[in-house]
């Protein structure tokens, strides 16, 4: 059973009396431990696509799983708590709290999950370990490097564990050499096994991963899957990027 | 997210923002302090008010005084007996709910105190039991006062009040020192009296006030011209029952009524005459059946003649009750629109703060804050800046009022209660909770999508 299955998803918006179709009967699976991205220009229905997969949103029509629970009729609370436990975010722009330390934005989710202070402690420093960003907790994100803020948010997404992670153009906002280090470091995290979605208009950043789901006016119009090609035990071997 | 990390969460928040919270805060401070410092000023005002009323013996003193016989009674007029000593007796027998009475026969006004050529204009001389001490809340100050021997031997004694000794004596503001006259003799209508004891004196906290802080300046010119009185307008409340306290002369029953025809009565009674009596109920509550069974007791000894009515002083108590809850009620309602202004205050800087956090609970949200996540730690926030200016008003409260004082220092000492300190604090609480809702309310509902992509 895939980790993520999406029924004939469709997204409508009403705008002027005109009916939008952000998304228009998608189907896809995503299974645990892959590495997809998702393509498409601007206004292709990718970010709809990406927020209904990341429950920031609900479809109109169609039935999404995720991890064995149907989330399409999901209350904002029940969404708000899958966020929370399945789901990591990283963000082009990085999006962590210029208030608060690196260790205290790694915490975060935790704070919302409820654990105990000495527990998000650990965990964070676990966390920034993973990204090697462990001798920076200290730091405002203010003093921190494009690409070490989003080492810290990816440190964020991985730190309460989630079934899978979504990437919104996470080296959008990074020169082209700090862009590749983050990828490199989703690709070694999807090697210990993590789900991981890129989502972005750029073919090249798309080509590190092995499957790639293109989207073009609210449909998936291309799928390159090497598993149908037969060609994923070719590409296990680490690739040049 | 649990209640600490929320509160730790605001006391942030209003950190980041030093001088905006502390401006914010300023609002409910002032509102704050001023409903503290409003209630302090009225209970230094009741109490003002009612000092008087405990000074003349409070509600429980009942007067019992002589009145006209009803127009249907007027054929009994040759049999009505008036107030006697016998009411006094069959009252302390036969009334249980009354628990002290104190039979009172007062010197008619043309009897003359002097001493030495001197005279007091107006004095309040009274024949009576020791009782009329506690009736009417005296205390002697030197020597004693006249004892039930003194009043069977109808002894020449006298206790007196300061105002006397003033006047025959000498005042100790013009002599510079207490005189205490214990053993000297007055004379009453001609009759020689001996001072056995002098009353302490009476004055209500404004005038004693006023002595101090005159006593601590440079004393003011002498009034120029002829020597005259100054007339009673300057008595504020009930200043003059202590006035009319002070020029008090006991002396025992007994002797008024031995020493003085006029004290025995004229028309034929046979029962010794008083002018009056005084009775102390047991409670306020109890005060009717009290009055009930003291109208059955007299009625009996009057032979059921009406010649006599009932004093009471709770028109002066309700008076001051409704004047306290007035000045509570416009003081409060001023205080609360100082409240309401400074909720507004928070409100405002909340909604701002929000609106500046957009992209913040954009991304709360995303990571997996709920509605009430959110909507509990923006009114925390605006609870605890609320609280935080509780705290600071009740600490001003207590400046506030120390600056009221200092301005005037002759009005009633202001009293800060625990009830006012706790009411405040309450207000501030609740001012910061109705202050927080809206920007609350409008932080919780807002889209994370939305909130992510805002500038």
């Amino acid at each position: 059973m895939p980790l993520v299955e999406l029924r004939g998803v469709s997204k409508i918006y009403h705008l002027g009396g005109e009916e939008i179709r952000a998304l228009d009967d998608v189907n896809l699976d995503i299974d645990a431990g892959e590495f997809i991205s998702i393509i498409g220009p601007s206004g292709s229905g990718k970010s709809t696509l990406m927020h209904i997969l990341g429950c920031l949103d609900t479809p109109t029509r169609g039935t999404i799983c995720l991890d064995g629970t149907l989330i399409h009729n999901a209350t904002p609370r029940q969404l708000a708590a899958i966020r929370n436990r399945k789901i990591g975010f990283v963000f082009q722009f990085f999006n962590l709290l210029p208030k608060l330390n690196v260790l205290q934005n790694v915490e975060l989710p935790m704070v919302y999950s409820g654990l105990s202070s000495r527990e998000r402690r650990e965990r964070a420093l676990r966390a920034l370990r993973m990204v090697d960003m462990e001798n920076r907790s200290k730091h405002r994100p203010m003093q921190l490097s494009g690409g070490q803020q989003q080492r810290a948010a990816i440190a964020r997404a991985l730190v309460n564990d989630p079934k899978i992670i979504f990437a919104d153009e996470p080296t959008g906002n990074l020169d082209s050499h700090t862009g590749e280090v983050i990828l490199e470091l989703f690709r070694k995290l999807s090697h210990e096994g993590r789900t991981i979605a890129l989502v972005t208009h750029d073919p090249e950043i798309a080509a590190v991963t092995p499957r790639r789901i293109e989207i073009r006016d609210g449909r998936i119009s291309k799928v390159i899957d090497p598993k149908l090609a037969g060609l994923d035990r070719q590409l296990e071997t680490p690739a040049s990027v | 997210m649990n209640f600490w990390s929320a509160i730790e969460v605001g006391f942030k928040e209003i950190w980041a923002h030093k001088f905006r919270s502390l401006l914010t805060m300023l609002g409910i401070v002032l509102g704050v302090s001023s409903l503290v410092a409003m209630a302090a000023l009225v209970k230094g005002m009741e109490n003002g008010m009612k000092e008087a009323l405990i000074a003349i013996g409070g509600l429980e003193k009942v007067r019992v005084e002589e009145q006209d016989i009803p127009a249907k009674q007027r054929q009994y007029t040759d049999d009505a007996v008036g107030c006697t000593i016998n009411d006094v007796y069959a009252l302390e027998r036969s009334a249980p709910l009354v628990t002290l009475v104190e039979p009172e026969m007062r010197m008619p006004s043309y009897y003359r105190v002097t001493r030495d050529g001197k005279m007091p204009d107006w004095v309040n001389l009274i024949g009576t039991w020791p009782s009329a001490l506690e009736m009417n809340e005296h205390i002697v100050q030197y020597g004693r006062m006249f004892n039930d021997i003194d009043d069977e031997n109808a002894r020449n004694v006298c206790v007196i009040g300061t105002y006397i000794r003033d006047e025959l004596f000498g005042a100790p503001d013009e002599v510079g020192h207490e005189i205490i006259p214990l053993g000297q003799t007055i004379n009453i209508n001609g009759e020689p009296f001996r001072i056995i004891g002098m009353f302490q004196r009476y004055e209500s906290e404004r005038e004693r006030k006023q002595r101090e802080l005159q006593a601590t300046q440079p004393k003011a010119a002498p009034q120029t011209g002829p020597k005259r009185s100054r007339g009673w307008g300057g008595h504020k409340g009930g200043g003059f029952v202590f006035g009319w306290k002070n020029r008090t002369i006991y002396i025992p029953l007994n002797t008024m009524w031995l020493r003085f025809r006029a004290a025995t009565g004229t028309n034929n009674i046979p029962d010794p005459h008083l002018s009056a009596l005084n009775l102390k109920v047991a409670s306020v509550d109890e005060l009717e059946p009290a009055l009930q069974q003291a109208r059955n007791v007299l009625m009996s000894t009057h032979h059921g003649i009406e010649d006599f009515r009932f004093q009471t002083q709770e028109d002066w108590a309700q008076n001051i009750t409704s004047a306290i809850h007035h000045a509570r009620l416009s003081g409060g309602f001023i205080s609360a629109i100082s409240l309401l202004v400074g909720g507004i205050g928070i409100m405002n800087i909340m909604l701002a703060s929000i609106t500046e956090r957009i992209r913040e609970i954009g991304i709360r949200k995303a990571i997996g804050a709920t509605y009430a996540d959110v909507f509990v730690q923006i009114l925390i926030e605006s609870v605890v800046i609320a609280l935080l200016g509780g705290l600071a008003g009740l600490a001003a409260a207590y400046g506030l009022v120390y600056l009221l004082q200092t301005l005037s220092p002759t009005e009633n000492t202001p009293i800060i209660t625990f009830t006012a300190l706790g009411v405040a604090f309450l207000f501030s609480a609740g001012v910061g909770v109705l202050a927080g809702l809206v920007p609350a309310f409008k932080a919780a509902k807002l889209d994370p999508i939305q909130a992510l992509r805002y500038d």
